[in-house]
């Protein structure tokens, strides 16, 4: 008990000095395992951290790394072969040792949590409205009539945001987006106004936009209740604009913590710094290099004593490997900051701080690569060209005879082409067609409108032969690397199919595989193992290496690390840098982080409902958004680093995505658009009526002749008016 | 090109493919870093697990015997000793006579091999049957799907049984081969919609899309993403057609179709052998015995395979993990 007594005392939140709030919860020592084939799964060893009402606890860590088995065991929903130790209290109550049944009792009145999945958390049969109100029901006591409940949801609903709560709460799930069911599920989690809301990973389903919504319903949430909350995600970024303090987890251990400007500002702990370095930034961009955090987190069945990092550490010293370092404050920093490692003293020297010490330690470059000339852009050949491509999907009514009764448009009159060379980065919310767009353009079959051009050949006419000629040229890597490997397929087999298609003969193949392998950093030992028996950042290089095969000249990308933890993205992402600059490639880059568009791409399109809404380099949408949708995805994007996004003012967009199969007449975001609302009634009439064409946008420098238009920024918007949000 | 033969399914076809020599020893597999084909790993795995392999030489023996049986032993299946009824083994009869002297090892071979026979190949053609249209239907959809599962229904609809016995009478005297075939005509359609289904779901697989976007033919797909993807099922689907089908002939010949007297099948022994099991065991012992030992090889011969199919079993993996902590940490 001496470590959590001398923890507890540090860990008081300093902000509030003088009046020593009484911890709302306070976990200590906490371990937690699970039995396993291989023997027993350590998931939690040792976790002390407490709470204060009203305070906001972030808990990040990459994935298995005992975030959420250590929020489970405070709700006390650990499946019972799960072994639990340690002392687990609220407001000074024992929870660990409890019935379940007052154990529920504690669960639905003083403790709420908020999971990653909101279908998991929400019945399919009954109304929201019900849900809601049954929740009251249950936990409020005799006073709570059924009426009463019902319009507390009304209002509940209606305080997280959700429009027309009155008709939406009698809604069934099903017939919420994901964004309103997770609202839904907060709107639930705070009926009974309770002491306490976990969330663990709320927003990582997401879309930014979405996400922004929700970490913003969740800041409403704890003012009206006055809870504490833990939030529990692997985004750092998440963490910075909305917590108080942080826990960085690894390997079922707390090994840094502190004030959130503690942590962002001076970590002292070389995980902790790798992980900060390895986001890539919306405010830095290109001249960033990204640290990627080789190999992966031990297992937990049968730890090595000493430092569970040490594996993966630039700073490894044999003396790591003797005892596992405590978690001890930090030298020459605030007192509750802590780290476990024996070299904090030597970070804490160091001139350098947070990412660039992180670049420095890790020993992370910047990817020397030609910049990509704007001027001379139109002397470069096209080696992508959509023209006014449209992609509608009927819709039909039920029946024997299938009337077709309207037309989902997927993609309606997208342009946009990419040249040799350079990167395109495609960015919107889910739904918004980008994926029907590259989809279109790798089915290689003429569009239902306008036209598709691939390395210099309209796709109209193309004849087999030219189609299988094309291919070579035109390689996709997929969002899901394990889904896009056959996982009954050894590696060798994998890497040499597209080069099995084309006919090459036995020898090349055997030769090449091994080279591809090289190329994408993985061990040609490696090569007689299937995909199963690799880590997600490795499944995503065999696919590049796949794609790679031929020698194509375009890489078309579709989200190829939003699958991935931040440590191994950034990895992926050095990779497709160092192969753009080494072998020349032209990438279409798909994506909805618009921080890694940011980070690898030249140029870049916004599209939404099908449209693109605004197209330029990159450098100058980014510091001059002129489009509403624009700004208000870039507003979305967390910073990883507390002082800007406490700076930053958030553009909130409204609702969701409107529906493809019938979007809002004239401009198409109308209904979102921040901007909208601020104009007058004529204007507004203009936006209902008149589509907005796609245009040259004005220069961003106020003394610019009259008149003048920039060559390469476009924008749809008739009231495009600059507004810098990063 | 991988030849992985999964569609063979008999249980005997061993994948194959790939030109390195199997017989390398295991501790020389570890450090190569040459890549070998799907078929080639496959093999080295299904080598590897003893249990299969026992299965295989099993089998093959029991076939080796019977078929040879004929150029050892004293009696033929056909023949007659008037000398001894209804006795016991001996040095003679090894596994004894019947009640009108036939010798029941000569007949208990002459069973198994057409059991065997019949098992493995209706197994085969009805699995073959099975994937074809079934992948067929399920890749291609549209009208190929449609006209394929009108006929799958039509023949569910039809009582095989009732067929097989009216059009046994007609097949009287000629080949046997035909009534396995008949048998394997009935026996795929399940197998086939199941099949189906999973090709659906297989086919919105994004492996199977990049693989179209590498533009790999269709047929190709199928062989090479879907059919080995559904391997598991078809070898359980194959293990258990072969031991129902030796059981199916049996009640078909008790009505008089399918392997008709003189000729005997392991179906027709055991039953006439059953109705004195207390009293002379070994009629219908011997029989009893080898379907199960026959079965079971099968069974284990199809677990085998599946392990070797599926990278993620247990078994037909080696020690290496020992040798690579690394893959330790991967996989955990
Ligand atoms: N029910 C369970 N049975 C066995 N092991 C589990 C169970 N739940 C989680 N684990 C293991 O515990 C470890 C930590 O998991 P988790 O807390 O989910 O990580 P995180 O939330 O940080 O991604 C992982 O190794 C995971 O496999
Ligand atoms: S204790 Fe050693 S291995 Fe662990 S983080 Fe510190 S320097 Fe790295
Ligand atoms: S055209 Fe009108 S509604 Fe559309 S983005 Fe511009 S201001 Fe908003
Ligand atoms: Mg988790």
């Amino acid at each position: 008990m001496t470590a959590y007594e001398a923890e507890s005392d540090v860990l008081a939140d300093p902000g509030r000095a003088g009046e020593p709030a009484a911890p709302l919860l306070e976990v200590a020592d906490l371990e937690v395992s699970f039995p396993s084939e291989d023997g027993r799964v350590r998931a939690v060893r040792g976790l002390s951290y407490r709470v204060s009402p009203g305070e906001v606890l972030g808990i990040v860590g990459e994935s298995g790394s005992g975030k959420s088995v250590s929020s489970l065991a405070v709700m006390g929903l650990l499946p019972p072969s799960a072994r639990i130790g340690g002392s687990i209290r609220l407001r000074g109550q024992e929870l660990l040792g409890l019935s379940d049944t007052e154990l529920s009792r504690i669960r639905g009145r003083r403790v709420a949590m908020v999971f990653q999945d909101p279908l998991s958390a929400l019945t399919p049969v009954y109304t929201v409205g019900d849900q809601i109100a049954e929740a009251l029901l249950v936990h409020g006591g005799r006073s709570t009539t059924a009426s009463t409940a019902r319009n507390r949801a009304v209002e509940l609903l209606d305080l997280v945001g959700i429009p027309n709560a009155a008709e939406r709460v009698k809604a069934f799930p099903h017939e919420f987006s994901g964004g309103m069911r997770q609202r839904a599920v907060i709107a639930m989690a705070i009926a009974n106004d309770p002491d306490l809301i976990i969330a663990d990973e709320p927003t990582t389903a997401l879309d930014v936009t979405v996400q922004a919504q929700v970490l913003e319903v969740l800041k409403t949430a704890q003012e009206v209740t006055g809870a504490g909350i833990v939030l529990i995600t692997h985004d750092l970024g998440v963490v910075a604009g909305t917590a108080d303090r942080v826990i960085v987890m690894y390997a079922g251990k707390a090994v840094e913590t502190g004030t959130v400007d503690e942590i962002f500002a001076t970590p002292r702990m070389p995980y902790t710094l790798g992980l900060l370095g390895s986001i890539p930034r919306l405010d830095v961009g290109r001249g960033q290099p990204l640290v990627p955090i080789e190999g992966q987190p031990p297992s937990l069945v049968a730890l090595p004593p000493g430092c569970p990092f040490g594996p993966r550490c630039p700073l490894h010293e044999p003396a790591c490997d003797a005892a596992e370092p405590e978690l001890l404050p930090a030298p020459g920093a605030a007192p509750d900051h802590r780290a476990a490692c024996i070299r904090t003293g030597e970070l804490a020297a160091a001139d350098a701080e947070g990412g660039e010490l992180a670049a420095e330690l890790f020993d992370a470059h910047v990817v020397e690569a030609e910049p990509v000339d704007s001027a001379t852009r139109i002397d470069r050949e096209v080696v992508l060209g959509v023209d006014r491509l449209v992609k509608h999907y009927p819709v039909r009514a039920g029946g024997i005879f299938r009337r077709q009764v309207g037309a989902v448009q997927a993609v309606d009159g997208v342009t946009f082409d990419v040249r040799a060379g350079e990167t395109l980065g495609l960015v919107g919310e889910s739904g918004c067609g980008k994926s029907t767009t590259i989809m279109e353009i790798m089915g290689l079959e003429p569009p239902t409108g306008g036209s598709i051009q691939v390395l210099g050949s309209q796709v109209e006419g193309l004849s087999r032969a030219d189609r299988k000629r094309i291919r070579r040229d035109l390689q996709i890597v997929f969002q899901d690397p394990m889904a896009s490997l056959d996982p009954r397929l050894p590696v060798r087999d994998l890497i040499a199919e597209p080069m099995e298609v084309q006919g090459f003969d036995k020898a090349h193949i055997t030769r090449r595989v091994p080279e591809l392998m090289k190329l994408v950093g993985l061990r040609s030992e490696q090569i007689n193992r299937y995909p199963g028996e690799f880590s997600g950042g490795q499944r995503q290089r065999i696919c590049i290496a796949r794609a790679l095969a031929l020698e194509p000249k375009v890489l078309v990308l579709d989200e190829p690390v939003s699958a991935l933890d931040v440590s191994i993205q950034a990895g992926v992402l050095n990779l497709l840098d160092e192969l753009k600059a080494r072998l020349g490639l032209a990438y279409l880059f798909v994506a909805h982080d618009l921080s890694v568009v940011r980070h690898i791409a030249d140029r870049v399109a916004v599209m939404y409902l099908g449209k693109i809404v605004e197209i330029g380099g990159v450098e100058e949408v980014f510091a001059a958004p002129q489009h509403p949708y624009t700004q208000a995805l870039l507003s979305a994007i967390p910073v990883p680093d507390p002082e800007v996004e406490r700076r930053r003012e958030r553009i909130l967009l409204t609702g969701d995505l409107p529906s493809p199969a019938n979007p809002p007449s004239g401009c198409r975001f109308r209904t979102r658009c921040q901007l909208f609302a601020t104009l007058g009634a004529d204007q507004q009439q203009r936006c209902i009526d008149v589509e907005p064409p796609r245009e040259s946008a004005l220069p961003a420098e106020p003394d610019a002749p009259v008149g003048a238009h920039l060559p390469d920024h476009d924008v749809a918007c008739h009231w495009a008016r600059i507004r810098t949000v990063v | 090109m991988t030849t992985t033969d999964v569609t063979g399914g008999t249980g005997k076809s061993v994948p194959t493919g790939g030109a390195n020599p199997v017989d390398v020893p295991l501790d020389a597999i570890e450090a190569e870093t040459e890549g070998v084909t799907r078929g080639t790993l496959v093999l080295r795995r299904f080598l590897r697990n003893k249990l299969a392999l026992t299965g295989l030489v099993v089998l093959a023996l029991l076939y080796a015997v019977s078929l040879t049986s004929p150029l050892f032993a004293p009696w033929a299946y056909d023949e007659y000793d008037y000398l001894s009824f209804l006795q016991p083994p001996s040095a003679s009869h090894w596994f004894g006579t019947t009640q009108i002297g036939e010798d029941v090892f000569a007949q208990t071979m002459r069973g198994l091999q057409r059991s065997l026979t019949i098992g493995l190949l209706t197994a085969a053609i009805s699995i073959v049957i099975a994937s074809v249209v079934g992948a067929c239907a399920g890749y291609f959809g549209g009208w190929v799907d449609r006209g394929l599962m009108w006929i799958v229904d039509l023949l569910l609809v039809l009582p095989s049984f009732l067929i097989i016995a009216v059009i046994s009478p007609a097949l009287r005297g000629s080949s046997w081969i035909l009534f396995v075939l008949l048998l394997g005509l009935f026996a795929w359609m399940i197998t086939a919609r199941i099949l189906r289904g999973m090709t659906l779901t297989l086919r919105e697989r994004e492996f199977v899309k990049a693989a179209r976007f590498m533009g790999a033919p269709s047929g190709l797909i199928i062989r090479r993403h879907i059919l080995p993807n559904m391997a598991s099922l078809m070898i359980i689907d194959v293990t258990i057609t072969v031991g129902s089908t030796i059981l199916l002939e049996t009640g078909l010949s008790y009505f008089g179709f399918g392997v008709q007297p003189p000729d005997v099948s392991l179906g027709t022994l055991i039953r006439d052998g059953s109705t004195a099991a207390l009293t002379t065991p070994w009629l219908f012992l011997f029989a009893g015995g080898l379907l199960v030992v026959s079965v079971l090889a099968v069974n284990f011969i199809g677990d085998g395979l599946r392990d070797a199919l599926d990278p993620n079993a247990r078994r037909g993996r080696n020690v290496r993990e020992d040798e690579d902590p690394e893959v330790e940490v991967e996989r955990a």
